[in-house]
């Protein structure tokens, strides 16, 4: 069975979830997900609250460990095997709701951490690449400041530099600008807008509807742990096939 | 119409009704008639306290002689503690070999400046030389036995520089050990989870007293016969591990206030376990514990004393020594005042230091 989910994999295959579930305890989170995410994709996937989209992009690289079906990213099956842990890892960033910078070091230090730890960079070179990302997120001034000290937005931007630095091949995001005042909402889409039109394979948990629109390869909706409906952004929204997901559209659009 | 403010208010100073010392006072002990009150009694009260102990202390205390009948005034008679001076500080080290443990001191006050202060940036090599060539430098110079130095048997050894082996060496131990302790106990692992949580309640639960009692009288009933360990040897290790077992706790408390984000981020961003621990985790619990570890420090300092049940010199138990010869009777107050103000001095300064040290890691709006 492996194998054969091995061969299918092609190269222009960045994630592939096949027949995969999830419980917490009893709770059956995730139910028989099967999502194929091409390279340079870029997939927004919404949903009400508690319907399992935090879990499965976080299964995605592993935060979470799923029970049943396959993961694979990048031509590797997530399995407990640490070192192949490890390495999926390294090509995925993960951008958070809650920003989780590292407090108690600076900008320019969260940025290089991983680098030079993970990937072994001269601390030099780490900082000129830390530098150049910072710049692209329009916020190398503030690299010697402590995460304390900035603004959501500018927070969430450092985070995005902080994933890019380890140069991944695909990005996920979780709610990226929920934690987000509405001024700060667009500095941070900007960012991401800019970064899918270099070509990232992005998957983005968000209720952006606007967002959506404009990048979206596909849209994904999810209720009750299974994923209910995907679809290009236009069909997506203007001819919605599933009563839950004309539903859901309907109490969003109403209240954005 | 619209209002538009074309002018720029200029920047101002703050108000000046709190500059002087009248005007502080006026502000700050006399308000209000009950705080004009609580201010002249609480005068009072602190001066009584204060004028009769430094007239114990200094005013009517005799400093100068060398027997008791020296002691003629009706305050404190140090002349006691001078007479014992050196017992006091070296225990039964031999007179001519006192200066190895002044050399001891020397080098590890050196490396503890360049370890805690600000002065250095980098701190790999101080922490090298404070934490691995001060030790072994500082076993030989005290023990000898080699470089042609003379061997000074441990049962020599007393006073304060007993004291202060007992408390570094534990606290060197306790810290480390207790991290690992920590660790343990969160583990997900259930056999290191079990071990660990096994040891801390097991210490936990019983007294210091115990703990060395059972180091020195018990444990070489179980070992095999020749194998001795020194006495001193067998407090170090009951109190290094029964301050890691403390220590353990609160590091835990600390790691259990980093919230889940933080190891999420470093996983995410393909950071292993140890590396996330060491780099992202334990540098924020630990920040957040200075306060609870540096009181357990000061805690594990003043239990040294405990180790006279077991037959030790510490300062606490020179000096009541002392108090006990026939030609020093009553000075029991000299001597316990003395040995207080002794510890008191070394916890204080722990103490302020973990508040400046708390300021200077402190990455938030402040800074
Ligand atoms: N650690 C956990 N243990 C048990 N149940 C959990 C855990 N984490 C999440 N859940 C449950 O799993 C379900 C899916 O959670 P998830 O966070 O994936 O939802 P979500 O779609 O991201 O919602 P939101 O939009 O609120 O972020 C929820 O019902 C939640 O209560
Ligand atoms: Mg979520």
């Amino acid at each position: 069975m492996s194998e054969a989910a091995m061969t299918q994999t092609d190269i222009d295959v960045a994630i592939q979830l096949i027949g995969m579930h999830k419980w917490y305890g009893e709770f059956h989170v995730l139910k028989d997900i099967n999502l194929t995410v091409e390279r340079g994709e870029k997939i927004v996937v919404c949903g009400p609250s508690g319907s399992g989209k935090s879990t499965m992009i976080r299964c995605i690289n592993r935060l979470e460990e799923h029970q049943q079906g396959q993961i694979i990213v990048d031509g590797i099956e997530l399995t407990n095997d640490v070192k192949k842990i490890d390495e999926i890892r390294r090509e995925v960033g993960m951008v958070f709701q809650h920003f989780n910078l590292f407090p108690h070091l600076t900008v320019l230090e969260n940025c290089t951490l991983a680098p030079i730890w993970v990937r072994k960079t001269p601390k030099a070179e780490a900082e000129a690449t830390a530098m150049k990302f910072l710049e692209r997120v329009k916020i190398p001034e503030q690299a010697m400041k402590y995460p304390g000290q900035l603004s959501g937005g500018q927070q969430q931007r450092v985070a995005i530099a902080r994933s890019l630095c380890m140069n991944p091949r695909i990005m996920l995001f979780d709610e990226p600008t929920s934690a987000l005042d509405p001024e700060m909402i667009s500095e941070v889409l900007d960012t991401m807008i800019s970064l899918a039109e270099e070509g990232m394979t992005m998957i983005c948990v968000t209720h952006e509807m606007g967002f959506a629109k404009t990048v979206a390869d596909r849209v994904l909706f999810m209720d009750a742990g299974e994923i209910i409906e995907q679809a290009p952004p236009q069909e997506f929204f203007e001819n919605p096939q599933s009563e839950r997901t004309q539903l859901f559209l309907s109490q969003i659009l109403h209240n954005g | 119409m619209a209002i538009v403010k074309t002018e720029r208010h200029e920047d101002l100073p703050p108000p000046v009704s709190q500059t002087g010392v009248i005007g502080w006072m006026r502000e700050n002990l006399f308000s209000s008639p009950l705080n004009a009150l609580l201010t002249v009694v609480s005068i009072y009260v602190i001066w009584g306290a204060l004028s009769s102990i430094i007239s114990y202390a200094f005013i009517n205390a005799n400093f100068v002689g060398e027997t008791r009948e020296d002691c003629t005034g009706t305050g404190a008679c140090w002349v006691f503690i001078k007479a014992r001076f050196g017992q006091i500080m070296y225990g039964f080290y031999p007179v001519e070999e006192r200066w190895r443990v002044d050399v001891g001191y020397i080098l590890a006050a050196i490396g503890l400046f360049l370890v805690l202060s600000d002065f250095v940036k980098n701190k790999k090599w101080p922490a090298i030389y404070t934490f691995v060539v001060v030790p072994i430098v500082c076993y030989f110079l005290f023990y000898g036995g080699s470089f042609g130095l003379e061997v000074v048997e441990t049962s020599q050894w007393g006073g304060l520089f007993l004291t202060l082996v007992l408390a570094s060496v534990s606290i060197f131990v306790a810290l480390p050990l207790g991290i690992v302790l920590a660790l343990g106990r969160r583990s997900t692992m259930p056999i290191v989870r079990m071990l660990c949580v096994g040891f801390i309640e097991f210490v936990r639960g019983v007294p210091l007293i115990t703990v060395l009692f059972m180091a020195s009288v018990m444990l070489p009933l179980f070992l095999p016969e020749g194998m001795n360990f020194d006495k001193l040897i067998r407090a170090l290790v009951g109190m290094s591990l029964f301050s890691a077992a403390y220590m353990a706790e609160v590091v835990r408390g600390g790691l259990q206030a980093i919230p889940k984000g933080q190891t999420e981020a470093a996983s995410s961003l393909g950071l292993g376990y140890w590396k996330a621990m060491g780099l992202i985790v334990l540098p924020q619990a630990l920040k957040i514990s200075i306060p609870s570890i540096v009181n357990t420090f000061i805690g594990l300092f003043k239990d040294t004393t405990l180790v006279l049940i077991i037959g030790l010199l510490d300062l606490l138990s020179i000096v009541k020594a002392g108090t006990t010869d026939k030609e020093w009777v009553g000075m029991a107050t000299e001597g316990y005042v003395f040995v207080a103000a002794v510890f008191w001095v070394f916890c204080f300064s722990m103490s302020r230091y973990s508040i400046w040290l708390e300021n200077k890691l402190h990455t938030g709006h402040k800074r």
